[in-house]
């Protein structure tokens, strides 16, 4: 992908009506288990990503939805995924957190935060050292996760053997229930960057170009061969944890004056100054992709279920008379 | 046929199988410079320069980059250092290696070795010492391979190292320099064959590791009292081969499990109540299990003794398990 403003305006809105939907549908009762909104979070991904080769890699999160959308994924087999079907990416083994696509370059939504880290790295490992390729791999997590281990293991690890890997820390200023300022040693996740000798660079994650030209300089560093980058993309989460938080922890107030400062409206303000997007287009693009939304709910709702036995299948690939 | 050591066996299928394979590379703590803390990589000592890598101190990425590596083409040998310093990094095993192919719906592959020694050396002390295949055994997604001759040992690891799935390989820390007969031509042992070190007709002892030998001294001293003891080595605890322990136990009637892991829960748990579910019949006395003691190891060399089995207690199991007939 290029930088085609209108391509990632479209790419933010898909990110947006897709984790609408997929709320609307879990309050309604047809989505089980959790679903973690990136609604608020759209530009990170997507600026992020149209750096991006199809061979490159990236770790997801629980939040991840809009990781994989960003890195072209089919949104009908996320929706099935989300559903539990069988059609789903991960045949109903993995659900909304655990979306994987390898063959797109998706090594896993992660269930454990921080646990797509220690995956980067690898992944950084075999580019350099069996593909020789210059293929990169992003690593989003959150701020909650860069208080575990894995990330100072993993940030300590990628800038000793210069591993092309790109840190993005998405950084919405809540672990769950937990204030970013209260849990978290520094003012600046980036700041850290300097306990591993990399650079660190925040950015405005509410500004999808910011995200954009970080990434864009950090990603061509990696691919020179020249390290990791640690970014730090400042956003909010305007959503609860989950669906379904009862998000007892912050004021209505504060969330209203962040809902200001939402990454879509502020983009689709510029593109119009810029006579990008028109009023008509803009209808055309949240209508096609409406459409297409609805499309993956219907296909996510017609596909079936597994049947029981497929629980025991998918373990190994060498399945010979083995007794899980 | 020559001899060579358990761990120059080790040694000797990792680099047949690096020189085919461009792919295969190994990392770990303490492997590069001097090969290896029990000379495990004696013989890969200064080749494959870049794909012999000693890393930092940081045990969940140690394991949890060889998600990475392998889902990026990489087909990653990975050294635990100690099977006790697993745990320090057990979240990325558990969850990440362990699962991430059932989760994905059964994409891609993940051709990780996880290798290093576990079990007892000489007053290590509880953080040196624990053997823990068990626990791999219990939570499924791996393969649990825990060899005791250098020619079992060669035979897994070339396996181990043309698999597409994940292996986790145990090696018992006073076994590296056992010897044993290693052909020069190329063999592959498959997982999930047990090997009957000892064919006999009185009683069945099922072991592994470093219990299969002082079970195979245990038949020999039985031996001179006319107790004839089958000793079935199991080699892999995942899978692991129900048929050839219950077809032993079909000729003997009598069964001894014998571990150096704790007794309390250890995989010989698992083998037992198997046989139960499935040989109930053919028992002629009730099973005895030889284990640990149920404490972390003790550094002074008696308390040591007295929590680790050997010879003497497989001797007694067998000789209870007589006695109950
Ligand atoms: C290792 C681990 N600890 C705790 C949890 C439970 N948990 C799930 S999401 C979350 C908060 C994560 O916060 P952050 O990393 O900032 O990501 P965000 O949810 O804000 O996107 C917690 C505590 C978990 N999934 N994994």
């Amino acid at each position: 992908m290029g930088m085609d403003l209108l391509s990632l305006y479209e790419t933010m809105v898909k990110i947006r009506l897709f984790d609408t939907k997929a709320e609307e549908l879990f309050l309604e009762g047809k989505i089980p288990g959790f679903i973690h909104s990136y609604v608020g979070e759209e530009a990170i991904a997507t600026g992020v990503s149209a750096n991006l080769r199809p061979d490159d890699y990236i770790t997801s999160t629980h939040r991840g939805h809009g990781h994989m959308i960003a890195k072209g994924a089919d949104v009908k087999k996320m929706m099935a995924e989300l559903y539990g079907k069988k059609t789903g990416y991960c045949k109903g083994k993995g659900g909304s957190m655990h979306i994987m696509d390898f063959s797109l370059g998706v090594l896993g939504a992660n269930g454990v935060v921080g646990g797509g880290i220690p995956i980067a790295v690898g992944a950084g490992m075999s580019i350099k050292l069996v593909k020789k390729s210059d293929q990169v791999v992003v690593c989003y997590f959150g701020d909650g996760a860069s208080n575990r281990g894995t990330f100072h293991e993993g940030l300590n690890w990628a800038s000793v053997y210069k591993l092309p890997v790109i840190f993005v820390c998405e950084n919405n200023m809540y672990a769950s229930t937990a204030y970013m300022p209260e849990t978290t040693s520094v003012q600046d996740i980036s700041s850290r960057a300097v306990a591993y000798n990399m650079p660190g660079i925040a950015v405005d994650g509410n500004d999808v170009l910011a995200v954009y030209e970080a990434a864009k300089e950090a990603i061509e560093r990696a691919r020179k061969g020249e390290g990791p980058t640690l970014i730090e993309a400042k956003t909010y989460r305007l959503k609860g944890h989950f669906v379904g938080d009862p998000e007892l922890y912050r004021s209505k107030e504060e969330v209203k004056k962040f809902w200001e400062k939402e990454p879509i409206g502020r983009f689709e303000k510029l593109l119009f100054e810029k006579g990008i997007l028109t009023e008509i287009k803009k209808k055309e693009i949240w209508d096609k992709i409406k459409n297409e939304i609805e499309e993956a709910v219907k296909f996510a709702e017609k596909s079936e279920f597994p049947p029981p036995e497929d629980a025991l299948t998918d373990m190994f690939i060498d399945d010979r008379k083995y007794d899980y | 046929m020559r001899e060579i050591t358990f761990s120059e066996a080790i040694c000797e299928a990792i680099r047949e199988e690096m020189e085919k394979n461009p792919a295969i590379f190994t990392y770990g703590e303490d492997i590069a410079k001097q090969g290896g803390i029990f000379g495990t990589y004696k013989c890969i000592l200064g080749k494959f320069k870049e794909k012999v890598i000693d890393t930092p101190i940081s045990e969940e990425v140690i394991y949890g980059s060889a998600v990475g590596a392998a889902l990026a083409g990489g087909r990653p040998i990975v050294e635990f250092h100690f099977a006790d310093f697993l745990f320090t990094g057990m979240c990325s095993i558990v969850n990440q290696i362990m699962k991430i192919r059932y989760m994905s719906g059964g994409q891609g592959k993940l051709p990780i070795i996880l290798r290093g020694p576990d079990g007892v050396a000489r007053s290590a002390a509880a953080h040196h010492s624990q053997s823990i295949e068990t626990v791999f055994m219990h939570i499924p997604g791996i393969k649990v391979v825990i060899p005791s001759t250098p020619y079992d040992a060669k035979g897994l690891m070339k396996t181990a190292l043309r698999s597409d799935d994940p292996v986790i390989f145990f090696e018992h820390k006073r076994l590296y320099k056992t010897k044993g007969p290693v052909p020069e031509e190329e063999y592959l042992i498959p997982f999930g064959e047990a090997d009957i070190k000892r064919e006999g007709d009185d009683v069945t002892v099922i072991a592994t590791s470093r219990m299969v030998l002082e079970s195979l001294e245990a038949a020999k001293e039985l031996e001179e009292e006319g107790i004839s003891v089958e000793v079935i080595d199991l080699r892999t605890l995942v899978p692991w081969d129900k048929e050839t322990v219950v077809k032993s136990i079909k000729k003997t009637h009598k069964a001894v499990i014998a571990h150096e892991t704790w007794k309390r829960a250890g995989w010989g748990a698992e083998v037992a109540s198997t046989i139960y579910e499935e040989a109930f019949e053919y028992l002629d006395a009730p099973i005895k299990r030889v284990g640990a003691k149920n404490v972390p190891h003790p550094f002074s060399p008696p308390l040591e003794e007295a929590v680790v089995p050997d010879k003497r207690d497989v001797v007694n199991a067998i000789k209870e398990v007589l006695e109950n007939v």
